[in-house]
């Protein structure tokens, strides 16, 4: 990869060195590029995008093929008839209308986890930061450390113990893995050591607010940290597949992803490839639209996380 | 540190010195032990409330289900007579460990992941750290349009992207496979040999453009007077990326590359869902695959086993990168 890189590296050097340093700072050197290494660039960005864009079009064409179509002619290209909507209909009636079912639970148990992950991981990170207490750095380590093991390894002897304590094949097997998110205190006390100052914590006491009353005023600075952790939460509980596999054989409590893989694996009958291309498609749905709409707050958590 | 080789002479004098000043003290320090003791509960009392709901939680999902591995590992069922009489959890040692290392199922799964992983991490950081570079030169336009384009594949579950994978990938169905064929060339995804690529193509399309953009993020907060001052001593285009910003984003750089790792050795969701396409998939692959094989056939202690083993491995695992690249840095 870096080998094809070097050809246009020293027309650029050789193009930009000589003009003296401007003393505005966007105008160096390095914003001076070649039109030829210009194009290069783009070229190799566009095939990348390419490369990411096509099987995500190829789901969204194939969801609006009929089962007749779908693995005839071009797979990247509309067919004839458009069938969405019967496709869409098929889904929703499969199995006595299993699939909305199931995407309720997604919504449950992302949602729901989502968001008391959150409330969670920021009340810990919030005194880990700004609270002293002795103990406070074993905490931080302890959790620090779990944030490096991974969940599908965790998977298994969370089954053996629930099996164990007879809690697997109910909602809160699932649920109660989904509220613990190690990163998220992480994350939060990061967030809130940087951010929130300690004048207000004392002007509180002094004042004579509670602990939790002057929590609230930071979590309220804590926001784009909590966001961030909402999503990231939401969208690893969502696309989560080992942990309810193994947990739930009842499929009226299964996710939308364990419930698409079953459908997958029956080859095309019952349930036509169709349909389970439409489910998958349908499913995709919450997750773009919770980083859209949060996109201006996921951002920045993000870049935060990467810097530090 | 100075009682062996100090002299009775320099020992003798500050002795009393201190026992004089010790019992001094003794009443100062028995207050404020109090007083210590009792602005450590406050703070205890104080902290309690935020902390305890995470960290109950935290002993209950992580902590006990760990423990409770090890200590089933260390257990076997022992089935008496035919196996009609019951059976018996005995302490069987480290007779599950001993299994485990000559189990060639698992050990077979580990080789297949870390050839997969020698293959793909590298080749991925490379495109994620290239894409990232030219996010962020000023050669690239359009930045915001191709963030959006690398982060797509991010916001589709493992499984579903293993879904339209293994459509993609299927012999009879692929539009793939059916463009090839029609240019002459009869190419299989889902041979023996084409599936660890197969699998690893998958993880390069899925995670890439999340390294990417935290790649990104970190080349973003590197000082223009940096890349000035390099500009100044001649060093610009793609010399000063790789010789000035690189070493910059090191911690970044560092992360990827130990979730990435870790993420190899986690391999489960893309091949068990190639599995409706490759038949010959073997249903241990993977060590996590392996490890739900003894979960279904009810080989608990050895299913425990297999997890601490795996979660260990990547404990070390992630050490030792975090220490290679300390100790780089070091030198």
């Amino acid at each position: 990869m870096t080998s094809t890189m070097h050809p246009p590296a020293p027309t650029t050097t050789a193009k930009a060195a000589p003009p003296p340093p401007r003393r505005r700072s966007k105008g160096s050197p390095l914003t001076t590029v070649n039109p030829a290494s210009r194009l290069f660039v783009l070229a190799v960005m566009s095939l990348f995008a390419l490369y990411f864009l096509l099987p995500v079009w190829w789901l969204i064409v194939s969801a609006t093929k009929g089962s007749g179509e779908l693995f005839s002619g071009s797979g990247f290209w509309f067919g004839h008839h458009f069938a969405l909507w019967d496709n869409v209909q098929t889904l929703f009636r499969a199995q006595g209308g299993i699939y909305s079912r199931w995407l309720l639970n997604s919504l449950l148990y992302a949602v729901g986890g989502g968001v008391v992950s959150t409330l969670l991981a920021a009340m810990c990170g919030y005194a880990l930061a700004k609270l002293p207490f002795p103990g406070r750095e074993a905490v931080f380590g302890t959790v620090l450390a779990a944030v490096l093991l991974p969940a599908p390894v965790l998977a298994v002897p969370l089954y053996l113990l629930f099996s164990h304590t007879g809690v697997v094949n109910t909602f809160w097997s699932v649920f109660i893995p989904s509220i613990v998110s190690p990163f998220g205190v992480y994350l939060s006390r990061i967030y809130a050591a940087s951010s929130i100052p300690d004048a207000l914590i004392e002007a509180g006491r002094i004042d004579g607010a509670g602990e939790l009353r002057i929590f609230a005023m930071g979590m309220r600075i804590m926001a784009p940290a909590m966001v961030t952790v909402f999503l990231f939460q939401f969208v690893a509980i969502w696309t989560n597949f080992l942990l309810p596999s193994l947990m739930l054989a009842n499929s009226r409590l299964q996710p939308v992803t364990v419930g698409l893989v079953g459908w997958r694996e029956m080859q095309g009958y019952p349930i036509g490839y169709a349909t389970v291309v439409t489910g998958a498609m349908l499913s995709v749905v919450p997750v773009v639209a919770m980083f859209v709409s949060l996109q201006s707050f996921w951002s920045k958590g993000l870049v935060a996380g990467a810097v530090k | 540190m100075t009682i062996p080789g100090g002299g009775p002479r320099s020992r003798g004098p500050p002795l009393p010195r201190t026992r004089s000043s010790s019992e001094k003290v003794t009443v100062s320090s028995v207050t404020s032990a109090v007083t210590n003791r009792r602005r450590r509960l406050r703070e205890l009392r104080r902290a309690a409330p935020f902390v305890l709901p995470f960290l109950l939680l935290f002993v209950c999902v992580y902590l006990i289900p760990t423990g409770y591995s090890l200590e089933q590992s260390f257990f076997a069922v022992k089935r008496s007579g035919l196996g009609l009489t019951g059976s018996r959890t005995v302490f069987a040692g480290f007779d599950n460990y001993v299994q485990v290392f000559h189990d060639t199922d698992f050990l077979d799964s580990l080789g297949r992941v870390a050839f997969i992983g020698v293959i793909q991490v590298p080749l991925m950081l490379a495109i994620a750290l290239v894409l990232a570079l030219m996010l962020d030169s000023a050669a690239a336009r359009g930045g915001r349009l191709f963030r959006v384009a690398y982060f797509v594949p991010y916001g589709l579950p493992g499984v579903i992207a293993g879904l339209v994978w293994s459509f993609l990938y299927a012999p009879s169905l692929s539009p793939v496979t059916r463009l090839l064929d029609s240019a002459g060339i009869h190419a299989s995804f889902v041979s023996d040999a084409a599936l660890p690529f197969s699998i690893a193509n998958i993880l390069t399309w899925a995670w890439t453009g999340y390294n990417t953009i935290l790649m990104y993020a970190a080349l973003q907060a590197v000082p223009q007077e940096t890349m000035e001052a390099a500009a100044l001593d001649g060093c610009t285009g793609w010399k000063a990326a790789l010789l000035v910003k690189v070493p910059q984003i090191r911690p970044a750089l560092l992360m990827t590359l130990v979730f990435s790792i870790i993420g190899t050795f986690q391999l489960y969701n893309e091949p068990a869902t190639m599995k409706s396409v490759a038949p010959n998939l073997s249903s241990t692959y993977t060590p996590i695959m392996a490890t739900l094989r003894s979960v279904s056939s009810n080989n608990f202690n050895y299913a425990a086993t297999q997890s601490v083993v795996l979660g260990a491995l990547i404990c070390v695992l992630s050490v030792a990168v975090f220490r290679a690249s300390a100790k780089r840095t070091d030198s």
